[in-house]
């Protein structure tokens, strides 16, 4: 249950001048719902970009275990690859969905790889010829699958420009999903939801986590962070501050410290904080 | 009443502006004078015209916006013209069929539908890497050029036929199509379209410049018209020829004819390919590229790859229509392969909405077919032209059928309106 | 030596003129952000403006104030030629489908060529050399390096051109409402900007600029014709990529490194590939310097 998925060792991103992430170094257990924390500007989108091949890291290495005892770098595989070797999928703090497909289109995309292999380099499949047809009732099946678990089952067939902010939220989970990933990156999901929606968020994740899929997120809502999270990470200014489980982040006055101490009157973390603090 | 004070003098200040605009160009007119030198004339009824359309046009056209608001809603007339889709695609279908069957045509308006058809093929050609794919491409005619000079050069050197130029010139025009793709990959938007334009205008100077092999502006001559299962059509019959073989007397019509079915055959293949690939994980990769790299990039797909496939299909089809633009003329020169063939191309798949099938044709022959009929007016034919693309982008920007067909569906296929839809950012 | 001398200074010459349309067209895709294709045309139908001027003038007045009546009549017709483009085929588009604004400038360029075309006729035009004689810089075994008082002139006017512009974006409210439009559009309007109008003016003083570079074609070469503006339009728009697109000096420097290489190319390789040159530069800038030499880095967010 608790041997590590992935491994960040010493990882260090400069934008120029700036040290946006400077060695860090981190491991998330298989199994686990891990989650970065730590106020604005802290490197967390950093981190993920570097994790998700959006980012070249300045020096460190990221390193995935498929199965115990293997291990792949991450920052080796070029871009899209990620997604198909990596088996890592992730969501994006502004939704980025396929606005003028349909939902059931967003999926289909999502199993792009594995579809493109079943034409036969297309032409096969434009004959209509080769296993294409099964190929792809299977890749429905597994879209409604994920619609199912998400409860856009009904609105397949709608354009998910059309969807409400929710319901694209879901969406983009379901869609990263649809690439049948072993580590789920996870940047702000429930920002902008409602208690509600936060709720079926997390009753979403928990599913993710428990068909074996394991997750990191960022977040800025500490009633899903608390809630939900196996292990915690604390950033701050591109290093690693805490880390522990909930329990012990909660309690830690260094990361009190972080988001109580330097913050300005009008910092936008400010609720985080005082969350922070009450639930001390 | 106030309103139409109002009007009126709306309609007057820009009378006074179109004064200002036209007076140097319609009110003057520059000579050569007996020296050598230049003179001037004046053209005051002419510039009167002018400017008296002008404010009449802009009166009426503040009367019908007055009037607007309680007109039919753009989005529902372009629902109902997609859906209506259904029964025109056919219609059209057997009107191209039909057309030289139609007894005592004119071989005139045949020729006029093989180059429609042209236009509508190198349309649907664009199409996959415009309308799909979301790259902009200023330079298609490139590949058209390609496909020409390659039908040409290889028939001139190596006595190849049509047939067996045809698909190589596809091929030659595909792998140009991937070498200049490789190194635009990165470039979005008005960049690419502007590297593009040069990729197309680079072509045509080396070809223009590069007389040993290409004969240079004087261009190819005699190069060789299809063949049908080896028969020639000669307008002196013989052995050999087709009114020969088919005991029928020579008529020019018979070439043209067949010449129209060989491009009809090969717009249909087009536009056959694309709505099967459409349908497929590379033609939705096409369209989720369109709508967004980065999302496709976390999804990993190979952005690289997916871009060069558009790139090289949409060039293989503008190949085959460059051959057979070479075939159909028996010359062909640089000059007709200017930045205005990639421009009317691209408007031709702006206007009937980028992405839809149908759109394309109808905006072909709008655009080809009209101006092509109104021979009066051949010297104007241009200036028509250039207004009708700012008229119709102003009136209808997402061109003619701008809503998307979904590639699948659970239930009911739901049509989804253009203001979902994103242009991409290539 | 010589030769190169020369090459230098036809080169500079025909850089400020590149420069001057390239400003406009920096102006506009940095404000809009459109590549405005009939900025080209613009500039031909100042040059037209500015033989007809000259004609009409011819035995009237002084030669240099005949060209100063071309300059200023040419500038102020262009600049109206601006507005009504932006007016008619621009403002309705803004906002709206991506491609849409780019078809109709592309239909605006094709309108304005044939007009010009069907109005004074395909053939080329030419006026008499207005200034002859210049300034002999050296002389190397019999080969003269002659800088004319015709290059002068157009260094001059197009430096004390550049001057009021630059005076006018740095210096006046108007340059601040359209630098404040260029970095935010909607802010800007937020904040009170007539951003309509800004675009306005901006259009205006780009076509304006584009006429007096006209002006200076025509003067320079005394030939032209209506599809000059194509091939100078493309040429003084690498010059605004290779500056680096949206900055207003990197556009002058543009134009000064187009016209350069392509003296110099002309002068010692060939002449037929000179606009290939061009091209391909363009092309290589794009691919690997996006942000051309001055140009701001724009990275998209993840």
């Amino acid at each position: 249950m608790s041997d590590t998925l992935l491994a960040v060792t010493n990882l260090t991103m400069r934008f120029g001048g700036l040290t946006a992430v400077n060695a860090l170094s981190f491991d998330a257990k298989r199994g686990n719902i891990t989650a970065v924390i730590g106020p604005n500007g802290a490197g967390k989108t950093t981190v993920f970009n570097c994790i998700t091949g959006f980012y070249k890291p300045t020096s460190g290495n990221i390193a995935i275990a498929h199965t115990p005892g293997t291990s792949l770098l991450l920052d080796k595989l070029p871009g899209h690859a990620i997604t198909k070797k990596g088996r890592v999928a992730r969501t994006f703090q502004n939704i980025r969905l396929f606005g003028g497909m349909t939902v059931l289109e967003n999926l289909l995309v999502a199993q792009h790889n594995e579809l493109q292999a079943a034409t036969g380099f297309g032409v096969l499949a434009i004959l209509g010829l080769g296993k294409y047809r099964a190929a792809e009732k299977a890749a429905i099946e597994r879209a409604k699958y994920w619609l199912d678990a998400t409860s856009l089952i009904d609105r397949a067939d709608d354009p998910a420009a059309s969807l409400p902010y929710g319901a694209q939220r879901r969406l983009e989970i379901a869609r990263a999903m649809c690439t049948n990933p072993v580590l789920l990156c996870l940047d702000e999901p429930a920002a902008g939801l409602n208690p509600r929606e936060s709720q079926a968020l997390n009753e979403l994740l928990l599913k993710i986590r428990a068909d074996g899929c394991s997750l990191l997120l960022i977040e800025h809502d500490m009633g899903v962070v608390m809630k939900i999270s196996d292990h915690i990470i604390v950033l701050d200014h591109g290093k690693k501050i805490a880390d522990g489980t909930p329990a012990e982040i909660r309690s830690n006055p260094t990361v009190i410290a972080a988001y109580l101490g330097e913050g300005d009157d009008d910092d936008p973390d400010a609720p985080i904080a005082e969350t922070l603090a009450a639930a001390q | 009443m106030k309103h139409l004070v109002a009007n009126i003098k709306d309609s007057l200040i820009v009378g006074g502006v179109a004064f200002l605009l036209f007076g140097p160009f319609l009110g003057l007119k520059l000579n050569d004078g007996v020296k050598g030198d230049l003179t001037l004339a004046t053209r005051p009824v002419l510039l009167a015209i002018a400017v008296g359309l002008t404010i009449v046009a802009r009166f009426l056209l503040l009367l019908w916006q007055d009037h607007r608001a309680t007109r039919l809603p753009a989005a529902k007339l372009a629902t109902s013209v997609a859906k209506s889709g259904k029964y025109i695609a056919p219609v059209l279908l057997v009107f191209a069929i039909g057309l030289p069957l139609v007894p005592g045509i004119d071989n005139s308006y045949i020729d006029l539908g093989v180059l429609v058809m042209t236009y509508v093929m190198l349309g649907w050609g664009l199409n996959i890497v415009v309308g799909l794919a979301g790259l902009l491409d200023l330079g298609y005619v490139a590949f058209y050029a390609v496909g020409a000079y390659s039908f040409a050069l290889l028939s001139h050197y190596y006595n190849l036929t049509f047939w067996e130029c045809l698909p190589l010139c596809g091929i030659l025009a595909a792998c140009w199509g991937i070498f200049l793709g490789f190194p635009v990959l990165r470039l979005r938007g008005d960049y690419l379209a502007i590297v593009t334009l040069a990729f197309g205008e680079i072509i045509r100077l080396v070809i223009t410049n590069w007389v040993s092999l290409t004969g240079g502006p004087n261009g190819i001559y005699d190069i060789p018209h299809p063949t049908l299962f080896g028969l020639t059509f000669n307008m002196a019959g013989g052995p050999g020829t087709v009114s020969d073989f088919f005991h029928i007397d020579p008529d020019p019509s018979q070439r043209t004819t067949y010449l129209y079915y060989i491009i009809l055959a090969l717009a249909l293949l087009t536009n056959w390919v694309t709505l099967r690939l459409r349908r497929q994980p590379l033609g939705r990769a096409w369209e989720a590229l369109r709508e967004d790299e980065i999302a496709c990039r976390s999804l990993g797909i190979n952005l690289r790859n997916t871009k060069l496939t558009a790139f090289a299909i949409g060039a293989m089809f503008g190949g085959f229509a460059g051959c057979f633009f070479a075939t159909r003329q028996a010359f062909i020169s640089p000059d007709s392969f200017t930045f205005i063939e990639s421009a009317t191309v691209l408007a031709i798949v702006v206007l009937g909405g980028a992405g839809s099938q149908l759109g394309v044709a109808l905006a072909a022959m709008v655009m080809i077919g009209v101006p092509a009929l109104l021979q009066d007016l051949q010297i104007y034919r241009m200036l028509i032209f250039g207004i009708a693309l700012v008229t119709i982008m102003v009136v209808r920007p997402r061109g003619f059928i701008s809503t998307r067909k979904p590639s699948v569906s659970l239930g009911k296929v739901k049509i989804i309106t253009s203001d979902m839809i994103s242009e991409g950012h290539g | 030596m010589a030769y190169a001398l020369q090459q230098l200074v036809n080169g500079i010459t025909l850089g400020m003129i590149y420069g001057l349309i390239a400003v406009g067209y920096t102006m506009v895709y940095g404000i809009i952000g459109m590549i405005n294709f009939a900025h080209g045309d613009v500039f031909m139908v100042g040059a037209f403006v500015g033989i007809i001027v000259l004609t009409a003038l011819t035995g009237v007045t002084s030669v240099p104030m005949g060209i100063l009546a071309a300059l200023l009549l040419s500038a102020g017709v262009c600049a109206l030629y601006g507005f009504s483009i932006e007016r008619v085929a621009y403002r309705p588009l803004r906002g709206s489908f991506r491609l849409a604004p780019l078809i109709s400038a592309i239909g605006m360029s094709i309108l304005l060529e044939n007009y010009v075309q069907t109005s004074q006729g395909a053939l080329e035009r030419a006026i008499p050399v207005t200034v002859p004689g210049g300034i002999q810089l050296m002389n190397e075994n019999g080969f003269v390096v002659q800088l004319s008082w015709m290059q002068i002139a157009i260094v001059v006017v197009t430096l004390v051109t550049l001057a009021i512009f630059t005076y006018i974006v740095t210096k006046t409210p108007l340059g601040r409402s359209m630098r404040a439009v260029e970095q935010d559009a909607k802010m800007a309007a937020l904040l009170g900007i007539d951003t309509n109008r800004t675009i306005s003016y901006t259009f205006i003083i780009g076509s304006a600029l584009a006429a007096v570079a006209g002006v200076m074609f025509l003067l320079y070469y005394g030939v032209i014709d209506f599809y000059i503006g194509f091939n100078a339009g493309i040429k003084a728009f690498t010059a605004a990529v290779l500056g680096g697109i949206g900055s207003l000096p990197g556009a002058v420097l543009g134009g000064l490194l187009i016209g350069l290489i392509e003296a110099f190319w002309s002068g010692y390789a060939t002449v037929a590939y000179k606009d290939v040159a061009v091209y391909s530069i363009l092309a290589i800038v794009l691919m690997f310097m996006p942000t051309g030499l001055l140009g701001r880095n724009d990275v998209e967010k993840v």
